[in-house]
């Protein structure tokens, strides 16, 4: 399989304290990767750098085997097809579900373009379906601030389907959730991951073992290890840093 | 769709009531509400740039300003029958500036009131959205630009008449300023552009742009995220309210006769704000009525109870500040909501008591 995306030496210092120390990370097209590890391991922090919300210290991070992100102002990397959903639900909560995705939706996102959009009637389509999709046709008129925590996730997931992604990525999707919730994420996941690859940052080690095709540990800033759940699992290195205390 | 209507009406009423207010009014309080109507252009462009956007200005009284001088440029040299000006002859100034040759012609005066004062917004925006200088370091910006562009005018005196201003006007396009006509016509002019301004900022507000300026206020980097440069937006929208202001400003000298540096300096530039926060600063009728209120309830106060009635205004800003923070367009819209929500216990009481019997 090719890699979309290729993590080279990356390097993040935050004034002294070494959150990235060379993180060598390869994910590969169509798949689900997650991310897991201890806390303070840099997994969120390896997100940020790739979406440009922190900047590296050094190294590269390719894109599409030709796209250097690390050289990107952040909006021009959503452009390319790498889109994040952060872990606090950062959905607009004075519009409502309907205008949220409107204005995430993929489209020319110029001054100009914005100033002259007019909706149209494919659009209008494209939302509702993916309003349904989400579960939110019924609330779609509601300001998003009265949804629930779940609901508001979903939004903000479906947020990034609109965009057409390339590549997705997802901090801690079901923090928060309860159980119906989380499968329902996990679904939704699995559907996403048939037109984008997914990059997860999770710690429901039951949530990891059900919908990942994919795992990389990583530990103190570095990649520990990799594989499937299964072989991470048999790993007497990660076994002592991580899963070990779990019990 | 009640909504809507609801919405259309209260803009319907705010405007019948302008329309007529002159016919139950004296000149003096006509020309009053004419003023507070320039004073309403400038706060609706307040209620996009900071209700809708997020971005508080504490320094339109120069956009304001620039508008007005350069209205009074043109009407000065219109009241000059030498060519020039009486301050500058005082000052032994022979020759008319360059930069005062230009405002020899009123669309290119009227141009200039408007396009100034956006270029200037549009380029000190772009220094410092570009450099992500926002929230209060935005805000002490434009106070600072206040206290440089006050300094300026006061100390170009040659040019800018001084701390007196420009003022002592006779005729606007040869007819003179002070016909009770020409008032009318004026304020009927004022009338027209307000409601063409609330139009357009209203309008613009239900656009998918609007919804973007919605999405910079709640979260601007949130949206970067999604794609957005918000920098280009920024920029548009306080340009546009700093044209409002010009604009405003050009109708201001037309009917008030005179503008100073010190009608653009730090407090009106404040006080323009607190319209907005009064009346609403998320409502474009709102901010609008807010300005004609706020500036009604100054007069009839200071007329009232000279020596108090900075104490009242003071009380009415507090209380403003305290119980209102969406000001009386959220007022007005919580009550509404507590009748509607009456209503509604009513309704299912019904369906109550229809199920019993």
């Amino acid at each position: 399989m090719q890699e979309i995306l290729s993590c080279r030496n990356v390097m993040v210092d935050f004034s002294g304290f070494k959150a990235l120390q060379g993180v060598n990370l390869d994910v590969k097209k169509g798949e689900i990767l997650f991310l897991i590890g201890p806390n303070g391991a840099g997994k969120t922090t390896l997100l940020d750098v790739i979406c440009k919300k922190t900047k590296l210290t050094a190294g590269t991070v390719l894109f599409d085997g030709k796209i250097s992100l690390e050289k990107l102002p952040e909006y021009k990397i959503v452009h390319e097809g790498v889109v994040r959903k952060f872990q606090a639900p950062s959905i607009f909560i004075h519009l409502t579900p309907f205008e949220n995705l409107e204005i995430a939706m993929k489209q020319k996102k110029g001054l100009f373009s914005i100033l002259l959009a007019k909706m149209s009637r494919l659009e209008k389509e494209k939302i509702d379906s993916l309003l349904n999709k989400i579960g939110l046709f019924d609330v779609r008129n509601e300001t998003a601030s009265s949804l629930s925590h779940g609901q508001k996730q979903w939004l903000e997931i479906g947020m990034q389907l609109i965009q057409e992604p390339k590549l997705l990525l997802l901090d801690e999707p079901i923090a928060g959730m309860s159980g119906l919730e989380r499968t329902k994420t996990g679904e939704l996941m699995q559907e996403i991951s048939q037109i984008c690859t997914v990059l997860v940052v999770e710690h429901d080690m039951d949530f990891v073992r059900k919908y990942s095709t994919r795992v990389i540990v990583m530990h103190e800033g570095k990649v520990l290890s990799e594989g499937t759940m299964q072989e991470i699992q048999e790993n007497e290195e990660v076994k002592n840093v991580y899963l070990g205390r779990s019990g | 769709m009640i909504k809507k209507y609801r919405q259309g009406a209260y803009y319907g009423i705010f405007f019948l009531f302008l329309s007529v207010a002159p016919f139950f009014l004296t000149d003096f309080r006509a020309g009053l509400l004419a003023k507070f109507l320039c004073y309403g252009i400038i706060a609706v462009g307040i209620s996009l740039l900071w209700g809708y956007t997020g971005i508080l200005s504490l320094g339109h009284g120069v956009f304001f300003g620039l508008g007005a001088y350069c209205m009074a440029m043109y009407l000065k040299l219109e009241a000059s029958p030498s060519g020039i000006p009486d301050f500058m002859e005082w000052n032994g100034i022979t020759e008319l500036p360059f930069i005062w040759t230009m405002f020899k012609n009123p669309v290119f005066a009227i141009a200039a009131a408007v396009l100034v004062p956006s270029l200037i917004a549009a380029f000190i925006g772009y220094v410092t959205f570009k450099n992500r200088i926002k929230g209060v370091f935005f805000s002490i910006i434009s106070q600072a630009v206040v206290v440089v562009t006050v300094t300026l005018f006061i100390g170009a005196q040659q040019i800018t008449g001084g701390t007196s201003g420009l003022t002592n006007f006779f005729t606007v396009f040869q007819v003179p300023l002070t016909d009770s006509g020409t008032k009318t016509i004026l304020y009927y002019v004022t009338v027209f552009t307000l409601f063409l301004i609330m139009a357009l900022s209203f309008g613009l507000t239900k656009t998918r742009f609007g919804k973007i300026l919605i999405a910079i206020r709640d979260g601007e980097n949130r949206l970067r995220f999604l794609g957005y440069n918000p920098t280009g937006y920024k920029v548009f929208i306080y340009a546009l309210s700093a044209a409002f202001a010009g604009l405003a400003g050009v109708l201001f000298v037309l009917q008030v006769g005179i503008i100073s540096p010190e009608m653009m300096g730090i407090i009106p530039s404040v006080e323009m704000v607190l319209w907005a926060a009064i009346g609403g600063r998320f409502s474009i009728l709102g901010a609008a009525a807010g300005a004609i209120l706020t500036n009604s309830a100054k007069s009839y106060l200071s007329e009232s109870y000279p020596e108090f009635w900075t104490i009242f205004l003071g009380a009415l800003f507090l209380v403003v500040v305290l119980y209102l923070p969406n000001g009386l367009a959220g007022l007005v819209e919580k009550v509404k909501l507590r009748f509607a929500k009456k209503e509604k216990k009513e309704e299912v009481k019904h369906a109550g008591d229809s199920l019993v019997s």
